[in-house]
């Protein structure tokens, strides 16, 4: 089932959380939506569940193109995981799950076999079905989640909506668990929004994503569009690591071929650090001469914090170690630095 | 600490600081001890002693019958009456507060919290009075009471009224820091998968809180029979109508009828302590489940 949002609207006294905000989520795909802190995207997530209103008179919300605005939650037949999981404290994981199936009026409702028999077909697929009557504070994190997952799709669902389904995890099992995501997704083919503030995980694992901002959608587009085209410097900045050089003293410096050669505009280039190339200084040829700062070489790449000559703007640089180490660079050397590819934009944007 | 081998005595100054710093003299752990038990026998254990020695002074029979004596019996069926009209009136006023405050927001949150305070900060005497001066036959609805033969003050209503004023924080205190922990996430996941707001409160929200609205509901119950500041101002003290179990007693003692008074004393004191048990039983529960 797709879903759409239109010109969705809610102030919250002085706080402007959405302003008017459009989406369109395809059927069956993975959605993320990124932002930081306060941008709306929680708000969002919860006005297309149905557990928050839009300001009256702003927008709609549609499913498959027809419209649940004033639907209130319980018939939207959405899957919601909370941020904490939020299951039921003082029932068994097998009891959380059956949950959505009990309350339903009688002629709608399962027979107890039937319910059973769906609860524990649904802790398999969430490879859970040896924890049925655990309690959930007797659970890990991870397990929770999937738990809180399971519960969701018992009512089956016809969108899932996951807010910041990771957020309260550590790293690895974060990593596992996302991955788990996207499998999980692929064979059960449920239209899936889901809002995080990890720019890694939408990017790693979204068939599209949206970016807001405060409270308005700043981009949309498949991940890799997104990185290689940001459409604005707040998009540019929060995808990844970036510098942002003042144009003038740039010039020779920008590739011919370079998508940004000769659209500077608002005076200022943005250059992600692994989109710099540098050569050695006596070399010659076109580029800016940059003295080198610091080098960091641990990790798959190494660092270089350079300072530019001319305007003393520190850059910060992403090279291969087997290409640090034929420069033979040291602290204190000068280097010459090329773009590759840059990016600049026509309006200057208060970030 | 001669037999100590080498390498634990450079660790030694480091480990035994805290614990001499912790372990305090024999004679002071002796003393402190003493003390606090000399003044639990005293203050708490030698009284209640006393009220049971003294119900049964003149014997067994001699209790039943101070305790089967008309006035007697009418003294425990009102309390036993405004028991079961104020617990249950406090429980449903209790867990709605507490719902509100604790779930949602809204204009005058902080003044309902302090407004369920109020019976606290208050003396008993004064709620009393402050019904006598509403209901009463001199106060602003009295006349109007009297023109329609609705009788408060002197009477059932009041001592209820009273009652249930003094014990008013009792469940709600109890529930909202807890249903404020608890949050609101819980509710909202049972809305979302199709819960009405019945079912919501009923599977979710009330097991969540029920032990603590249990506890509230011992201690609620136990200062509703014991409560006697109130109640003596509204109550009229009329023998066998108007008297409660507290009043009762007062007034065989004040009649130097000290067998009686301490009969029925007895029973409130047996209460108490039942309440006290049944407290304790749900304090364990509450640790075990944790």
């Amino acid at each position: 089932m797709s879903i759409d949002a239109h010109g969705i609207r809610k102030v919250f006294g002085a706080f402007t959380a959405l302003d008017g905000v459009d989406l369109h989520v395809p059927q069956g795909k993975l959605v993320a939506v990124l932002g930081p802190s306060g941008s709306g995207k929680t708000t969002l997530l919860r006005i297309i569940a149905g557990l928050e209103f839009p300001d009256p008179g702003s927008g709609r919300i549609l499913f498959h193109g027809d419209d649940v605005t004033d639907i209130p939650a319980g018939r939207r037949r959405v899957g919601f995981v909370f941020q904490h999981y939020a299951l039921f404290r003082h029932m068994s994981v097998l009891d959380n799950v059956a949950f959505g199936l009990r309350v339903r009026r009688r002629r709608n409702r399962p027979s107890r076999a039937t319910i059973l028999e769906r609860a524990h077909r649904l802790l398999e697929l969430v490879q859970l079905d040896g924890l049925a009557g655990r309690f959930p504070s007797q659970l890990s994190g991870g397990q929770r989640q999937r738990v809180a997952l399971a519960r969701a799709l018992a009512v089956e669902p016809k969108v899932l909506l996951l807010d910041e389904p990771f957020g309260a995890l550590d790293a690895r099992v974060r990593k596992e668990l996302r991955r788990w995501l996207r499998r999980f997704h692929d064979d059960i083919q449920l239209t899936t929004i889901f809002v995080t503030h990890d720019q890694e995980e939408a990017l790693e694992i979204a068939d599209e994503v949206v970016i807001m901002n405060q409270g308005r959608v700043e981009q949309v587009g498949t991940p890799q569009q997104v990185y290689d085209k940001p459409a604005s410097p707040f998009v540019y900045q929060f995808l990844g690591n970036v510098n942002v050089l003042r144009a003038p003293a740039l010039a020779g410096a920008v590739r011919r071929d370079g998508p940004a050669a000769g659209a500077v505009s608002d005076g200022r280039i943005f250059v992600r650090p692994h989109d710099i190339e540098l050569t050695s200084h006596d070399a010659g040829g076109p580029g800016l001469s940059a003295i080198v700062r610091h080098i960091h070489a641990a990790g798959p790449h190494a660092r270089l914090l350079l300072e530019q000559v001319q305007t003393r703007e520190p850059v910060e640089v992403e090279i291969s170690r087997s290409e640090l180490s034929e420069l033979g660079l040291r602290e204190n050397d000068l280097v010459r630095m090329r773009l590759r590819q840059s990016h600049s934009f026509e309006e200057d944007y208060a970030i | 600490m001669e037999s100590l081998p080498a390498t634990t005595l450079h660790a030694r100054p480091v480990r035994a600081a805290p614990a001499l710093a912790t372990r305090d003299p024999l004679w002071a752990r002796w003393l402190l001890t003493a003390i606090a038990l000399v003044f639990l026998a005293f203050f708490l254990v030698l009284p209640l002693v006393a009220v049971f020695a003294q119900a049964f002074e003149k014997g067994v029979p001699y209790f039943l019958s101070a305790i089967r004596e008309p006035d007697a019996l009418a003294a425990i069926r009102l309390t036993l009456l405004t028991v079961a009209i104020v617990v249950p009136a406090n429980v449903l006023f209790g867990v709605a507060a507490a719902w509100a405050i604790g779930k949602f927001r809204f204009p005058g949150k902080s003044l309902l919290t302090t407004l369920i305070d109020l019976p606290f900060a208050v003396s008993p005497v004064i709620a009393g009075l402050v019904y006598v001066l509403v209901f009463g036959a001199q106060g602003w609805l009295g006349p109007w009471l009297m023109d329609h033969n609705v009788r408060i003050i002197f009477a059932v209503p009041g001592i209820v009224l009273a009652t249930a004023f003094v014990t008013f924080p009792f469940v709600a205190r109890e529930l909202i820091p807890l249903m404020q922990a608890q949050g609101t996430d819980e509710e909202y996941s049972a809305v979302t998968l199709g819960a009405n707001g019945w079912q919501t409160f009923w599977r979710v929200t009330l097991p969540n809180i029920r032990w603590g609205l249990f506890y509230g509901v011992i201690l609620c119950n136990a200062r509703a029979m014991g409560e006697f500041g109130a109640v003596s101002v509204v109550s009229g003290h009329i023998r066998g109508e108007t008297n409660t179990m507290p009043l009762h007693v007062e007034i065989l003692y004040n009649e130097y009828n000290i067998v009686g008074a301490f009969a029925v004393a007895s029973l409130l004191a047996l209460l108490a302590l039942a309440s006290l048990v049944l407290k304790s039983v749900v304090e364990w529960r509450q640790a075990v489940l944790r």
